[in-house]
């Protein structure tokens, strides 16, 4: 359930595991731009029902709306071309911090005022930033005293955030310290060893949440001007999913973008460089376990490959058990707890990741077994019986993937943010139906290189 | 000014009713062998949520075979007589379901998700391993290292997973609360197919279990499944479960754990009641108010005073679960700010709890908690799943689902004064277990930059 590939893995424990068993909601989200990004992907496919309205606001926004009224409830979101990839090397983090400060201070109410302005109606507001999109999202109960002060402070945050100075003081030196933490924790450093590895100078490579040493530096007039630049209607992406009627979304969408800046700045982000050869890191750790990452650049939105790669993963190690990477690895070997693959497009090339953990000692077998495991996919491609398997479980669980307010909401962003179609929900099924295995085949030789892919091993046993 | 009328405002809110937006209740029907099933109607979505609760979990087990809930767990996705090893999975997706399950203290719960129409398949599925499991010596040897590395997965190289582990551990001398529930690793390099069996014959029968389905269906026809694919299974005699009670604890204990970690880390917990009667009961849902007041919101106590006030901490959170068959614990976790100790943080946590038994809690704090409490009932809905966890939680607990909306009446009564009175009573040094993460530096290698002709143009 939290592990980031659970993908039908039996789960021990794990609201034991987690430590604390919190009673109430909170109204914040973490920070975590590749489990955000794998979330996008996972949820990418549709079903035909969702009635998607589109428009653009006065302000410039862009608008995606589906009408429900089955609960008293209204979800929102907001989003912006202000991910990490618009951080840039001297100022790392600038990005993540201007985010996540927002809810901070806004319109002269302090954060404090903030929070119970929202907590006193029973809202939930939150952050959320990966590499492309950055904003907030906002669950509210519909009735109108509660939806008009959820969305008045969800407007201010918005449109006057105040990046009060001791505010900025205080969240640097958090953020500071959890960069310290993670810098110790092996998945962490995988993690960034593997983006640094596979993009290079490209933004994509760059700490999400910035370095201890560019954090330190950051000034409040640092975080306004990011804001200024990259938080402007005409990139604005409103999502609203719920109990309101079409002309009161019509209201809710000019009232939460008036207020922005126009016109977003315009800077080019480099293009992505494909790898051009292998190259393997080996970080010492003193963990039980090896963290193998192994991967490359993949694919953007709208990628014509996109639903053959899609399918074809399900059956490498998109499919949980249905998928060879975790019967090789785990039930035919038991190497390992998890064992995934996934591609998750993003506006420029996203990464492809093979990825699990395995005891120390047997890291080199469990390396070998999965390099094997691809290199045999891309050669032999999937079985006639792989595919119809991997089209069963997408095409006839379609209605599990939108059956929520929270997921319709989610889809609602990610077609808005990306220009994918309206009909794009609609269409999933048809387009997973017509790949061929020989599709599948062809688009995995001509993306995926295993001669020319990162391999990180955090934790491996010295050589 | 502003807060009075807030407070008016909400006040008023309360007692609104939601009436033209009510839920259908829960429906239940006991089988002859004792399999007891409830069915949630939920019609928005064409979807169907299928869970099996089996009341056996890690508090079931005994020392030498802890972890054995867990890995028979495992061990239910590796074939019956009728349903070759891995095929349960494969027929669910096939269908296309996504699966899993869960163990935890109290229980163990297999799930199926699916499009309404198949509910059939997860039933006749798992009606099929309630009894006819085949535990092979060879899918057995295989699945154990699975589990051994999930628990270096999740506990041996989680510093925090560890401070909890071991924080167990010294809080319960007698009570089975005390093992973790993946298990101590030496158990799981020891243990059997037979101890897996065992298990499995000991607990896995119909009077064990509560079959919870929720979704886009009719409770009449999911009873008529039930009873075709459950009703012809015979229940069993249940070992008897003794309390194993906890002995008094009368003063505070403290442990350390090194791991590799830069920031140091404390959890303080105090023994606390849990419910036993859901409508009779006060103290349990006081301490879940009390539990709201610290930390249910970003301007709630902990987070105002410790992490943004006093900057003394990065982070700091108040936990407490009522819904369980074992002991309470009520719990506060906390990081440190750089450069600031532990010793400091649990004074000033200390500090925090001193003001609450000495000048209570304001009205305004507690109806900012009913009304997250309360919309909290709107928004769990929007999860057919989480609907049927409700359920399912409740019963294993004993309880009973019904008592589900009788929990938000209870808690929506709490008063100030009850609150403070719960800190006073619970919150005694007598009662306290103190665990600190001291962390350890790596002494690995610095990773190196990887070399410049790796991209094109670089």
């Amino acid at each position: 359930m939290e592990d980031k590939a659970a993908v039908g893995i039996q789960d021990s424990g794990f609201r034991e595991q987690m430590g604390l068993k919190l009673t109430l909601n909170k109204s914040s989200i973490r920070w975590g731009g590749l489990l955000a990004c794998l979330l996008v992907l996972g949820i990418t496919p549709a079903h035909a029902g969702v009635k998607i309205q589109s428009w653009q606001a006065q302000s410039g926004a862009k608008v995606l709306f589906v009408e429900n009224h089955d609960l008293p409830m209204l979800d929102v979101s907001v989003q912006f071309d202000a991910g990490s990839r618009r951080d840039i090397s001297k100022r790392l983090g600038r990005a993540s911090l201007t985010a996540s400060l927002m809810q901070l201070g806004a319109g002269g109410l302090s954060e404090e005022v903030i929070a119970k302005r929202l907590a006193d109606v029973g809202a939930q507001m939150g952050a959320s930033f990966e590499q492309d999109r950055a904003g907030y999202s906002l669950r509210t109960l519909s009735s109108a005293r509660e939806r008009e002060q959820a969305l008045q402070i969800l407007t201010t945050v918005l449109t006057a955030p105040d990046f009060p100075e001791a505010v900025v003081q205080r969240e640097k030196a958090r953020v500071i310290a959890a960069l310290k933490e993670a810098a110790t924790q092996p998945a962490s450093i995988a993690d960034k060893a593997f983006s640094k590895a596979i993009y290079g100078a490209h933004p994509y490579g760059l700490p999400p949440d910035g370095e201890v040493e560019t954090v330190a530096k950051l000034t409040r007039e640092d975080l306004l001007n990011f804001y200024k630049l990259r938080y402007a209607a005409a990139s604005a992406v409103v999502a609203i999913m719920g109990d309101v009627t079409r002309a009161e979304a019509e209201a809710i969408a000019e009232r939460l973008t008036t207020g922005l800046a126009a016109e977003v700045a315009c800077e080019d982000i480099p293009a992505v460089e494909p790898l051009v050869q292998a190259y393997t890191e080996r970080i010492a750790h003193p963990a039980s376990q090896a963290h193998i990452l192994i991967g490359a650049p993949g694919i953007k939105r709208g990628d014509k490959d996109y639903f053959a790669l899609y399918l074809g993963n399900y059956v490498l190690g998109g499919g949980g058990f249905d998928s060879r990477i975790l019967k090789e690895i785990r039930q035919k070997r038991g190497l390992a707890y998890s064992a995934y693959s996934y591609f998750a497009p993003l506006k420029q090339e996203g990464p492809f990741q093979i990825g699990l953990q395995t005891k120390k000692q047997d890291a080199d077998t469990a390396l070998k077994v999965a390099q094997e495991t691809l290199v045999r996919f891309i050669q032999e491609g999937p079985s006639a019986a792989e595919l119809k398997q991997a089209k069963n479980n997408i095409v006839l669980g379609f209605p599990l993937r939108i059956d929520s307010n929270a997921e319709i909401l989610n889809y609602l962003g990610v077609i808005g943010f990306y220009d994918l179609p309206l009909t794009y929900l609609d269409d999933f099924p048809g387009k997973i139906n017509q790949v061929t295995a020989r599709e599948i085949q062809d688009a995995f030789k001509r993306r995926v290189h295993p001669d020319k892919l990162v391999t990180v091993i955090v934790g491996a046993p010295e050589k | 000014m502003a807060n009075k009328l807030l407070k008016f405002l909400c006040m008023a809110w309360l007692g609104l009713p939601l009436a033209s937006f009510a839920a259908s209740e829960a429906q239940e029907k006991i089988l002859p062998n004792g399999l007891k099933v409830i069915v949630k109607e939920d019609h928005r979505a064409p979807v169907v949520v299928s869970q099996v609760w089996y009341k056996a979990g890690s508090m079931d087990e005994s020392n030498g075979t802890t972890g054995v809930a867990h890995v028979l767990e495992h061990m239910m996705f590796k074939g019956t007589q009728s349903v070759p090893s891995g095929d349960f999975s494969k027929r669910i997706a096939a269908a296309g379901g996504r699966e899993n399950a869960f163990t935890n203290r109290d229980h163990t719960a297999y799930f199926q998700t699916l499009e309404k129409s198949k509910l059939e398949l997860a039933l006749k599925l798992e009606a099929d391993r309630m009894r006819n499991l085949v535990l092979s010596d060879q899918e057995f040897t295989k699945e154990i290292e699975v589990v051994r590395n999930e628990r270096r997965w999740r506990t041996d190289d989680k510093p925090h997973g560890l401070v909890y582990e071991q924080f167990m551990a010294v809080a319960f001398n007698a009570h089975p609360y005390r093992w973790p529930v993946i298990g101590w690793m030496n158990d799981l390099e020891q243990m059997t197919t037979q101890d897996a069996r065992t298990w499995y014959q000991r607990w896995y029968a119909p009077n064990n279990a509560v079959l919870v389905v929720a979704g886009d269906v009719s409770a009449d026809q999911v009873f008529k499944l039930a009873q075709k694919y459950f009703g012809p299974l015979k229940a069993k005699p249940l070992p008897l479960r003794k309390p194993q009670a906890e002995p008094a604890q009368d003063g505070t204990r403290r442990l350390t754990v090194k791991a590799p970690a830069k920031l140091p880390y404390l959890l303080m917990g105090w023994k606390a009641p849990v419910l036993r009667d859901a409508a009779k009961d006060t103290d349990p849902y006081a301490l879940e108010m009390l539990a709201g007041v610290l930390s249910a919101n970003a301007a709630a106590r902990l987070p105002q005073s410790l992490v943004r006030d006093s900057r003394i901490a990065q982070d700091a959170d108040a936990g407490y679960d009522n819904v369980q068959r074992g002991p309470g614990m009520f719990l506060i976790d906390a990081t440190p700010s750089e450069g600031k100790s532990v010793a400091e943080l649990e004074a000033a946590i200390r500090t925090e709890l001193d003001k609450i038994k000495r000048d209570g809690v304001t009205e305004e704090e507690l109806n900012r908690v009913k009304a997250q409490v309360i919309a909290s009932k709107v928004y769990q809905r929007d999860s057919v799943f989480y609907q049927g966890m409700q359920i399912g939680e409740m019963e294993t607990a004993g309880l009973g689902h019904r008592h589900i909306d009788t929990r938000l009446e209870k808690l929506k009564a709490v008063t100030a004064a009850a609150v403070q009175a719960a800190a006073k009573q619970y919150l005694v040094d007598e009662q306290l277990t103190v665990a600190v993460l001291d962390p350890q530096p790596l002494e690995g290698k610095k990773p190196v930059a990887p070399p410049k002709g790796l991209h094109h143009g670089g």
